[in-house]
């Protein structure tokens, strides 16, 4: 074991004459592909989740063109297209549960989990405790560069066959046993293989972040003075590490059923499907909270730089995350209150699930608390992040209507549950990322975001997103079935709304891809706090950007 | 280091064997029970056509089927621009429909709009205009904790209401209930009487030209529904048999999936005759929103028609009294020695 541990002994001495490396870049390809900085990975992060958002909002997009209106318009064509040869009508549907896959997959392992821990994570996380870079850093570089082969790995599975025609048409769910005997061909499997390597490179990451976060933290920074970010991180990196493991073992054993034989999830072999479902529940509720978390972070930052005001009640702030990590473990089955489980199950589901409403409604007062007695000022972070709490809101209330077993008998896997968690996550989480980025754009490009495009950006986008998701509510209520390519002519009204909603919010991203090309072209030079009095954590303390090694010697918090 | 390694990787391996037994072992007795159904299911599916034909042409005085009942617009499926609950035609459906409408609708618009109110006040009176001295206060007891306990009684008040409907949805069905095994293939259903000796005959969806012809709403409409009592407890028996799907009708309030290797049980009582629709739900391959669920609920007289008429026999030496009513006396008994050798059958 090499001793690792720095004291600020070991730099205060060597202060003087080390400033000038502090700047000192690697050339292009060292600096980008093999990258030991967290800044540079982070940004890699960041520019791959934005991709990947790309790629995963354009799939949204033919989806909702797609229902836009009943009957089945444009599918029979995208998939002859694909396939290069006329596609038939089944063919033509199993697209459409490849565009439905694809979608979840990368929105959720491509997307929001690297632009939140990845990228806002790797960049923010060793700054704000005073760390001049993570505990790991070539660990870092390898939890980067597994995703791309993921991502590849998974784009791939949508050219090779797949069962019906095409891909995988599993659901980002990949149930047992439609993803065993119902897929023939290797599309599952490159899924499945997509997965691992994502789930390695996150698990990586995670114990890259724990490692950083206990062991690296400046002189004087305490966990109970840790930014709230960090402590979102810091429970983020725990479910990460609890929960992954658990998804690898449940997908390894869809490999082994589908490959050699084993009948883990099939009952004519003793196994059993259900089994699938507990275990990447396991993983997947967990995942949903590993998602949401770190824009919780973000959230408290930026409600808190922009009132003036320290957070309200810290303590309880950090505990109802660690309460919500710890809770959001037990509550897993409530995905799967229509498989036949028995009634004291489904209760205690039930009444677990709802527990975890406590909590988040303390950090939803507790953020409006913090503004309470402040100074408010509404930049574009700060409209993201009032956006985030309400609509965040929204989200979690009907997630209290589906906690309850016997009302979900009727909402289960209807349009409700797409409204709902779109609320949470496209609003919640994406609403996060978009705070987080016009919050900290200044200080990782040194330049300024263009302020009147951030408050266009997010009013169309706002605005796009309820007319997409909100009728979305209605079409469940009224029963209309999740992971449908075509539905009764009855749901035709809220269809085409959302459709249109889809239409608003695309030209909200368009503003947003301006503003950014625009800043980082012609941008403002930032300031090194461009916020004021109320931004305190210790990235205010650098230049924008920071210099390519910060905290050479350590900053001591008091 | 090293050592800690190898030791991690033995346990692993020592417990991954222990794991997959276990998965196993668990449902060992429902696999087996499943799996002779399944291909009882399969043989019957493909008998079930010659069956069909046979009882009917022997028979000489025949019973006619009740005549194909016609869907009311906005019953039984969703009205255009709803946004609300489809109307609910069982009891547990009402008590459940209650729960959303009257509490948990009421309950959580007040919470977002409480919230929205705040922020809006927040947003104005605490503006940097109107503010421009932040206060210091980031610590308040007395509202830490009634933020924490305020919610928590809100939801003990949604859970007793809500547990008690659990517990309502799980009434086991009377003995009497009419049993009807359904399962879920790729990608239609397949419905069978054991307790009448009805084999199992497949259900697909009409295409549009039929289902308008028809007055059925397009994606909805199938060839063969669900015939099911209306008044009478029903008790499903759910199974898939390739892979999950899910057995879904909103205004019954009914969903439940169809796992290959289990049968679910859902018990319900449909109030008032009529056509219920319902869709698959859980993804189930290509055709997953092409497998409509058709539930044609009669009047107890016109369903024991319709037993007969396929050649079922209606429970009890002594039942035959409602039949009677509708059919000329001789038939019933006749229909009934006659399917008696299919009767023997699942589960």
């Amino acid at each position: 074991m090499t001793t690792i541990t720095a004291t600020p002994d070991d730099f205060s001495g060597a202060h003087a004459h080390h400033d000038d490396h502090a700047d000192h870049k690697p050339g292009f390809f060292a600096r980008w592909f093999m990258s030991t900085n967290h800044k540079d990975i982070g940004t890699l992060y960041l520019i791959f989740a934005i991709v990947a958002g790309i790629i995963g909002g354009a799939i949204s997009g033919l989806m909702r063109a797609e229902l836009a209106q009943p009957g089945v318009q444009y599918l029979q064509g995208w998939a002859s297209m694909m396939m290069g040869s006329e596609a038939n009508l089944d063919q033509a549907y199993h697209l459409w549960n490849v565009l439905i896959t694809a979608h979840g997959l990368i929105m959720v392992f491509f997307m929001v989990m690297p632009a939140m821990i990845g990228g806002f994570g790797n960049w923010f996380v060793p700054i704000m405790i005073g760390a001049p870079d993570m505990a790991f850093p070539r660990m870092n570089n390898i939890s980067f560069w597994l995703l791309i082969p993921a991502f590849l790995l998974l784009l791939g599975s949508t050219f090779v066959p797949g069962g019906t025609g095409l891909g995988a048409g599993t659901g980002w769910t990949v149930y047992a046993p439609l993803s065993t005997s119902g897929s023939a061909g290797p599309a599952v499997d490159l899924a499945i293989l997509s997965l691992h390597i994502a789930g390695a490179s996150s698990i990586l990451g995670a114990i890259n972040f724990i490692t950083t976060i206990f062991n690296m933290r400046a002189p004087g920074m305490t966990l109970h003075k840790m930014p709230l970010f960090v402590w979102s991180v810091l429970v983020t990196a725990f479910l990460l590490l609890l929960a992954l493991p658990v998804l690898a073992a449940a997908i390894t054993m869809l490999l082994t059923d589908r490959n050699f034989g084993t009948t883990f999830y099939d009952a004519a072999g003793g196994g059993d499907p259900v089994l699938y479902q507990h275990l990447f529940w396991f993983f997947g509720h967990p995942e949903v909270y590993i998602m949401i978390l770190p824009g919780f972070g973000i959230v408290s930052q930026i409600v808190s730089t922009f009132s003036r005001k320290p957070v309200f009640g810290y303590l309880g702030m950090a505990y109802a995350m660690v309460a919500i990590g710890a809770v959001g473990f037990v509550v897993w089955a409530h995905h799967m209150f229509t498989t036949g489980m028995s009634v004291n199950v489904k209760m205690y589901f039930t009444a677990a699930t709802m527990v975890i409403a406590v909590p988040t409604g303390i950090k939803i007062f507790s953020w409006i608390a913090t503004m309470w007695g402040g100074s408010m000022s509404f930049k574009t972070p700060m409209v993201w992040a009032l956006g985030f709490i309400f609509m965040f809101t929204v989200g979690g209330v009907t997630g209290v209507v589906l906690a309850n077993g016997g009302v979900d008998d009727v909402m289960h896997d209807t349009y409700y549950v797409v409204a709902h968690f779109h609320y949470v996550l496209s609003l919640g989480a994406v609403f996060g990322l978009f705070a987080g980025f016009y919050y900290w754009f200044p200080k990782m490009s040194g330049k300024m975001y263009n302020e009147f495009l951030g408050q266009v950006h997010f009013w169309v986008f706002f605005i796009g997103v309820n007319v997409l998701f909100f009728p979305m509510h209605f079409l469940g209520l009224s029963g209309m079935p999740r992971r449908y390519p075509d539905y009764p002519e009855a749901y035709a009204y809220w269809n085409k709304v959302a459709s249109h909603g889809y239409e608003i919010m695309a030209v909200g991203m368009g503003v947003f891809f301006i503003n950014l090309i625009w800043s980082l072209a012609a941008g403002k030079k930032a300031a090194d706090n461009p916020w004021g009095e109320g931004a305190t954590t210790l990235e205010w303390t650098l230049s924008s950007p920071p210099p390519f090694h910060q905290f050479e010697t350590l900053p001591v918090i008091d | 280091m090293k050592m800690v390694k190898s030791v991690v990787l033995a346990a692993l391996l020592v417990f991954a064997p222990a794991f997959g037994q276990s998965a196993l072992a668990q449902d060992n007795a429902t696999a087996a029970a499943a799996a002779p159904a399944a291909n009882a299911a399969v043989d019957s599916a493909a008998a079930t056509n010659a069956a069909d034909a046979a009882p009917v042409a022997a028979a000489v005085p025949a019973v006619a089927a009740p005549p194909r009942m016609k869907p009311t617009e906005g019953i039984g499926m969703p009205k255009p621009g709803e946004y609300t609950l489809q109307e609910q035609f069982t009891s547990t459906g009402r008590d459940a429909r209650w729960l959303h409408d009257i509490m948990l609708l009421p309950i959580i618009t007040i919470i977002s709009v409480f919230v929205l109110a705040l922020m809006l006040w927040v947003m104005f009176r605490y503006r940097r205009a109107a503010n421009p001295v932040p206060s210091k206060t980031s610590h308040n007891t007395f509202i830490e904790i009634a933020w924490t306990v305020i919610p928590v009684f809100i939801l003990l008040a949604i859970a007793v209401p809500s547990l008690g409907l659990l517990a309502d949805q799980y009434k086991p069905a009377p003995k009497d209930a009419v049993t009807v095994k359904v399962t879920g293939y790729q990608w239609y259903w397949g419905y069978e009487y054991p307790d009448a000796g009805i084999a199992e005959f497949v259900s697909n969806m009409l295409p549009p030209e039929k289902a308008l012809a028809n007055g059925e709403p397009n994606q909805l409409a199938v060839d063969n529904r669900l015939v099911l009592p209306a008044g009478r407890p029903v008790k499903l028996i759910i199974t898939g048999s390739d892979v999950i799907h899910s057995f879904a009708v909103p205004s019954l309030w009914v969903k439940m999936d169809a796992v290959p290797g289990r049968l679910n049980e859902k018990s319900f009582t449909i109030d008032k005759p009529g056509v219920y629709y319902g869709q698959c739900s859980e993804l189930c391959g290509a055709r997953h929103g092409f497998m409509p669920i058709a539930i044609e609920a009669l009047p107890p007289a016109q369903f024991d028609q319709w037993v007969l008429s396929q050649g079922g026999k209606l429970p009890g030496a002594a039942a035959p009294a409602a039949a009677a009513e509708a059919t000329p006396a001789a038939a019933a008994p006749k229909v009934a020695a006659k399917s008696a050798p299919v009767a023997p059958a699942k589960i």
